[in-house]
């Protein structure tokens, strides 16, 4: 497989979110605020592209029976590192993410990537394969977490967007869009402009 | 009173898929057909009700900071919080393998029914999610992590089952094409995380 | 090699573990003091905060020394007891920054659970209680500031409450909170919320110390706050934990408004002070 496929494709025509449905666990519920959202982007893909890049140097000697224990093993030490970095270095930030950044170990697009493509191919592909998909997957929290913020607070990475006078002539944000629902709602409107455009994507009756 | 309260509200109003979206994965692909859905959702129970008051146990004796105090004073100052993402999610892993054995060996009728999703459990967000959020709240005994867990674990249930038997009916309906599988159940999802919303004006 | 031979797989695992163990054990140690440093100033930077709303003409830069700050305005920072009596003192961190002593949220926890014991008739141990008292000189003015804690709706919610030379009278307030609703219990650490609470005062007289409600339903305007609206269950809980962490705060607040009344011989002051009591 050529590189800039790998690369590529996770990203829309693969991505991990809306059209595989893996690892929506955790990334719905930090998407009140863009900082959040990029700081668990960059997490997830730090941690995707490491493990996977860890389990395909491994591949060749890892024992079969105990394989997905390994698998756990790696992805809990790599996320274990970046919870660690977060709280020394981005404090604030990791503190609003709480156990969201524990559940990356279950995220469902860690262990999916390591099983369908680091196991079968070199590290170097693989570590690209994990970042991609990790791109791919933050992508999706970043445009809910834009249209969250901007929507629900008026606001984008904490500065206000929507001018004083707005509020002064009877705007009013909108306090739904920040509940836990309604980013459940988002993602169902994106799925559906993607499926529009990408016609092959679309569901059999 | 303290017990039945944390029971309704870890059912109705901290439900675990629709206000933390815990386990969304596996709820959105078994959820097709309201037979697999029970199935899943029982499984779950089970595992929570098991796992977290090993969690628990394990969190408050072993790796909260000052907690190995009972080997004696040299260690009342042991910090090993950083490790208790791998111990449990080590635990989980470990305790559906050994569910699964326990009941193929004792019970296959139950086998047959849940032996199929209970590997799939280990990598459920929901089950590590109620750990952490178990640590998260302090409970103060190992009752309270108990009930948390089940009253978890039937929300849980709650949700997977009500989702299913929604899909059943929605798949006689026309629904726009771009729309159909995924997109439909996002939404419908949203909207019963509103209705769930309801509860939340429910003072205990 | 037979990578599926059970001699392989346990040296495996083994090795495995030892590994990862060694790898974690060494990054959490070196990351910890940092981490530990984190907490420390936040708290640090939440009680001056609430202090610093005393006067308006002191204000924090965002990137200002937070830790020198403090130890230049603090001048007292004790611990006391349920009955109000004085017990340890803190490390103010005069000479060095670095040994400043601040509670964390965790120590504020387990006076809560013993308060809770007391609220439900134990009061022997109200000699139990580490209470932390952190008392600034703000531009002059003697703000005493306390902290509060309890339980929101989802997670713990805690504060820090600034109060002026008469121990009641609310000047500053910084809130937080572990996992709120955001948009609604969230907002409890906003400003135009926090701002509420200035000019108002802890009632030492009647059960009741503060409360947080519908402006309907607060019996004493002057001693209370409206409520957020859509957040009840978050704003209850805090003014519960307000009421109940003052009421335990009551001996030390009221003795230690009278040391402050009888120095200060101007008579204004003593003034200001009747005409509160004839508010009442």
């Amino acid at each position: 497989m050529n590189l800039k496929e790998v690369l590529l494709k996770p990203i829309f025509k693969g991505n991990p979110i809306t059209v595989l449905v893996l690892g929506i666990c955790s990334s719905l519920a930090v998407t009140v605020q863009l900082k959040g959202a990029c700081v668990m982007a960059l997490s997830v893909t730090v941690v995707t592209g490491l493990s996977s890049f860890v389990c395909s140097l491994l591949r060749n000697s890892i024992p079969n029976r105990i394989r997905i224990i390994v698998q756990l093993v790696v992805v809990s030490l790599m996320v274990i590192l970046v919870d660690q970095v977060l709280k020394a270095y981005a404090y604030s930030i990791s503190k609003t993410l709480s156990v969201y950044v524990g559940l990356i170990i279950t995220n469902c697009i860690v262990m999916g990537r390591i099983e369908a493509f680091a196991l079968g191919n070199k590290p170097i592909p693989s570590l690209l394969d994990g970042l991609a998909n990790g791109v791919g997957y933050g992508l999706i929290l970043v445009v809910v977490a834009f249209f969250r913020e901007l929507l629900g607070s008026g606001t984008l990475f904490g500065f206000r967007i929507i001018p004083e006078s707005f509020y002064e002539a009877g705007y009013m944000d909108n306090g739904l869009i920040i509940l836990p629902p309604m980013a459940l709602i988002l993602l169902g409107i994106i799925v559906w402009i993607q499926r529009s455009v990408q016609k092959d994507l679309q569901e059999e009756e | 009173m303290e017990y039945i309260s944390l029971f309704v509200k870890s059912i109705f109003i901290d439900n675990m898929i629709f206000a933390y979206f815990l386990g969304m994965c596996s709820y959105l692909a078994v959820s097709k057909n309201v037979k697999t859905a029970t199935g899943l959702g029982i499984a779950v129970i089970f595992v929570l009700l098991v796992t977290l008051p090993i969690n628990y146990l394990l969190n408050e004796h072993v790796l909260k900071p000052g907690a190995l105090a009972w080997l004696g004073d040299k260690f009342a100052s042991v910090d090993l919080s950083f490790l208790s993402f791998i111990v449990f999610i080590a635990v989980v892993a470990a305790i559906t393998q050994i569910v699964e054995m326990v009941v193929e060996k004792f019970t296959p009728a139950l086998y047959s029914s849940l032996g199929i999703f209970l590997p799939l459990i280990a990598v459920n967000c929901a089950i590590l999610g109620g750990s952490l959020f178990m640590q998260e709240r302090d409970f103060v005994n190992v009752g309270e992590a108990t009930v948390y867990a089940l009253g978890s674990g039937i929300g849980w249930f709650l949700a997977i089952v009500t989702l299913a038997a929604i899909r059943e009916k929605l798949s006689y309906s026309h629904v726009p094409a771009p729309l159909r599988g995924l997109g439909i159940t996002f939404i419908t999802v949203g909207l019963m995380a509103i209705a769930f919303m309801t509860f939340m004006g429910i003072q205990l | 090699m037979n990578t599926n031979g059970n001699t392989y797989t346990v040296i495996y695992s083994t090795v495995l573990v030892v590994l990862v163990a060694a790898i974690l054990a060494f990054v959490a140690i070196s990351l910890q003091g940092k981490q530990n440093e984190n907490i420390k100033l936040e708290t640090v930077s939440k009680l001056l905060g609430a202090a610093a709303q005393a006067d308006e003409s002191f204000s924090i830069a965002e990137d200002a020394d937070v830790l020198g700050l403090y130890a230049k305005h603090i001048t007292d920072a004790f611990y006391v007891d349920g009955n109000g009596k004085r017990g340890d003192e803190m490390n103010m961190g005069k000479n060095n920054v670095k040994d400043i002593v601040v509670t964390t949220t965790s120590d504020l926890k387990k006076q809560n659970d013993i308060m809770k014991k007391i609220e439900a008739g134990d009061e022997s141990l109200k000699g139990e209680l580490d209470l932390p008292v952190y008392v600034f000189d703000i531009n002059g003015r003697k703000i005493t500031v306390i902290p509060c804690y309890g339980a929101g709706l989802w997670g713990p919610i805690w504060g820090y409450i600034a109060l002026a030379e008469d121990g009641k009278t609310i000047v500053g307030t910084v809130f937080d909170h572990k996992g709120e609703t955001p948009g609604l219990g969230a907002k409890i650490t906003e400003k135009f919320f926090c701002d509420e609470f200035k000019g108002k005062s802890f009632d030492m007289d009647n059960g009741t110390v503060f409360t947080v409600a519908k402006p309907s339903a607060l019996k004493y305007p002057e001693h209370g706050v409206d409520a957020i609206s859509g957040a009840t269950i978050t704003s209850q809980a805090l003014g519960k934990s307000i009421n109940i962490w003052a009421k335990n705060y009551g001996p030390y607040l009221i003795s230690a408004a009278a040391e402050n009344a009888v120095p200060a011989e101007t008579p204004e002051v003593t003034g200001t002070d009747e005409n509160v009591n004839v508010e009442e």
